[in-house]
């Protein structure tokens, strides 16, 4: 499934927000939406990133695209440092990756047709133009399952699904290699869900794009993901191939997030594992490790070491946890 | 139950949608309804009729002259003959009689009253275009650049104080200072109009940007490498754009009312231009004894201020999917 080449590579990425008060708006605090985490794309590869809503899972996947700026860290795309390019370079590089939003109704431009509003990148990046752009959105069009005549239509003529496709539509037209699916699915029903993950598996094969798969939903992670990485509070717990994350996950976090996830099979029987207590405040994360106020299978040194990083083996498997039960 | 079979049936039949109308059929079509703003709409393709025929038939093929004096026919109500023998016949006014009447000078209402709604119009539309340029500038400015710092403050503090503190300032007596200081040409209260009318569009303009920067299409455009000034006035300013119209259909009517408000104290327009204000202020004078002098002008600005707020009001609620079908 891997042919190994790594994309994209991300070395300890951190995101911190500033938190300002007082008269002057001195800084007073930080929330360190991204801690420390670091990932590996490898090409035409989904990687799946899992977590709670807040986690800054949506925070690592616009950090790479640049469409914030990180604090701290580095993100080589293709041997070179997103981190570190210029204004008119970021410009260039921005054709090769590209991001599909959770929600379709407001991710279209409301007063755009939709011909121009996927023809614009190739219009703007001078890639076509006139009878050549036109085939050229007819095509995208088609690809993703719309009709051609579709191209005069405002967005608000079509239903969700639709919608995301003509965002997909848009995502591709620059033919990038590297596409990061914000919660892509999240916003749709049941049903459009599964049309859209097949879509975009196809696209995947055809146009061999890797994928950084963001979402709460772990069926849909399990479907499409070939790595997946779980977030809790700013920080990796745990980072394994899909299957390997599915049977033997490591991290308690993780086994939690799997226990709570529906089977469908009424006569199955599981143990659920229950979390006590909420999230803790991102602003005042706990010390020690994240995870230590709600984890069952708590001990002392959690609450007050950072929890080192583990190869779980064989180390060819690349499965990672960061977790003091295994150190 | 069937809401969701319907819109399964849908998705499988995608492509198959019933056209639909455009945001314009659909704006029109809400707006046509507004059966209030349709009159107002009315009322203001009158004016403008009447603000352009003015100009015409006063200053360049002069069928009324605004500024003939016939001492004889002073103080005459409206609808009355003039008394012919003692008028020179080039000084008849169409149609053999005062429409509006005369004043106190023999001039007629009518004439003058032509005239002036042009002068009114253009006051109104260019002292509102003056507001909404810089409004949309400054508001822009602020809301896309202002985290970018300046010194120790950002951008956005410095311009949206700016605004309080215009905004501090009783309007009217600001402008009525700088008139006082400057010639009293209709050019000038024009500016100055304008010049002191545009914090309420900054704001506005500010706070679109400030949740337009945030939407996803606009995040789009940025990850799709679209140039800064792309994104502002393709995605963003069409967007932001439909609350500003509004509050410059009812700027139009306040900057109107502004300019009668000045001429009225003697410091807009200057005679012999007649404007609606300083017809009305020189009909002040003869309130009991020549009252059309007085009511023509004031039920005039009346009428056209309204018509402007109905439209106003009108146009907000079509082009406002929120406030529809209320």
């Amino acid at each position: 499934m891997t042919n190994g080449k790594p994309l994209l590579q991300v070395h300890h990425l951190k995101k911190y927000f500033p938190i300002r008060s007082g008269l002057f708006s001195r800084v007073s605090s930080w929330v360190k939406a991204v801690d420390d985490v670091s990932l590996e794309i490898q090409e035409g590869t989904t990687f799946g990133l899992v977590g709670e809503s807040g986690c800054g899972k949506t925070t690592v996947g616009r950090t790479i695209l640049r469409l914030m700026e990180p604090t701290e860290g580095t993100a080589l795309f293709e041997g070179e440092n997103l981190f570190q390019l210029d204004a008119r370079q970021l410009r260039q590089t921005r054709r090769r990756m590209q991001i599909i939003f959770q929600d379709p109704y407001s991710s279209l431009n409301p007063r755009m047709t939709v011909g121009s509003l996927i023809g614009e990148p190739l219009r703007v990046h001078g890639l076509a133009k006139g009878v050549a752009l036109d085939t050229h959105v007819r095509r995208l069009l088609d690809r993703v399952g719309l009709r051609p005549e579709h191209q005069s239509r405002y967005p608000h003529e079509f239903s969700g699904g639709q919608r995301q496709r003509i965002g997909i539509a848009r995502a591709l037209a620059l033919n990038p290699k590297f596409i990061v699916c914000d919660e892509a699915v999240s916003a749709l029903d049941v049903s459009i869900q599964a049309q859209i993950l097949n879509l975009l598996g196809d696209l995947q094969q055809e146009f061999h794009l890797s994928y950084l798969f963001i979402s709460h939903d772990l069926n849909v992670v399990q479907y499409l993901a070939d790595h997946i990485a779980v977030m809790y509070l700013g920080k990796l717990m745990e980072v394994a191939p899909a299957t390997a994350l599915f049977e033997n996950p490591k991290h308690p976090y993780t086994q939690a997030l799997l226990s709570a996830n529906p089977i469908p099979d009424p006569s199955a029987q599981r143990e659920r594992m229950l979390l006590s207590g909420d999230v803790p405040s991102p602003l005042n994360p706990p010390a020690g490790c994240r995870f230590h106020t709600r984890c069952p299978e708590v001990m002392d040194i959690c609450k007050t070491q950072d929890p080192p990083l583990i190869h779980i083996s064989p180390p060819q498997n690349r499965h990672q946890v960061w977790c003091h039960l295994y150190s | 139950m069937s809401a969701r079979t319907t819109k399964q049936t849908d998705e499988s039949a995608e492509n198959d949608l019933p056209p639909l109308e455009t945001p314009w059929e659909e704006f029109l079509h809400v707006f046509k309804k507004d059966r209030l703003a349709i009159t107002g709409a009315v009322v203001l393709g009158l004016l403008v009729l009447a603000a352009i025929s003015g100009k015409t038939f006063t200053e360049w093929i002069v069928l009324f002259d605004p500024e003939v004096v016939r001492l004889p026919d002073k103080f005459l109500p409206p609808l009355s003959s003039p008394s012919s023998e003692v008028i020179p016949e080039q000084d008849l006014p169409l149609l053999g009689i005062y429409l509006m009447g005369t004043d106190e000078l023999g001039r007629d209402v009518f004439a003058r009253m032509l005239q002036g709604s042009f002068v009114s119009l253009s006051i109104g539309f260019i002292a509102v275009g003056i507001s909404v340029i810089i409004g949309v500038m400054l508001g822009g400015f602020a809301g896309y650049y202002g985290n970018l710092k300046l010194g120790i403050i950002t951008i956005d503090t410095l311009i949206m104080r700016f605004t309080d503190v215009m905004l501090c300032f009783p309007t009217f007596f600001l402008i009525l200072t700088v008139v006082a200081l400057l010639p009293p040409s209709i050019y000038n209260i024009m500016i100055v109009i304008g010049l002191t009318s545009w914090m309420g569009t900054t704001r506005f303009v500010r706070a679109e940007f400030l949740t337009l920067r945030e939407q996803d299409y606009v995040v789009a455009g940025k990850a799709l490498g679209l140039p800064e000034s792309r994104i502002i006035f393709r995605h963003m300013v069409p967007n932001a754009i439909a609350p500003v119209l509004v509050s410059a259909t009812i700027g139009v009517a306040t900057a109107i009312l502004t300019e009668s408000g000045l001429s009225f104290l003697g410091f807009g327009v200057q005679p012999p231009y007649a404007t609606w204000g300083n017809i009305l202020a020189d009909g002040k004078g003869f309130i009991f004894d020549a009252p059309w002098l007085f009511f023509i002008p004031g039920l005039a600005i009346l009428v056209v201020v309204l018509a402007f707020n109905l439209v106003g009001e009108g146009l907000r609620e079509a082009l406002n999917p929120k406030l529809r079908g209320r």
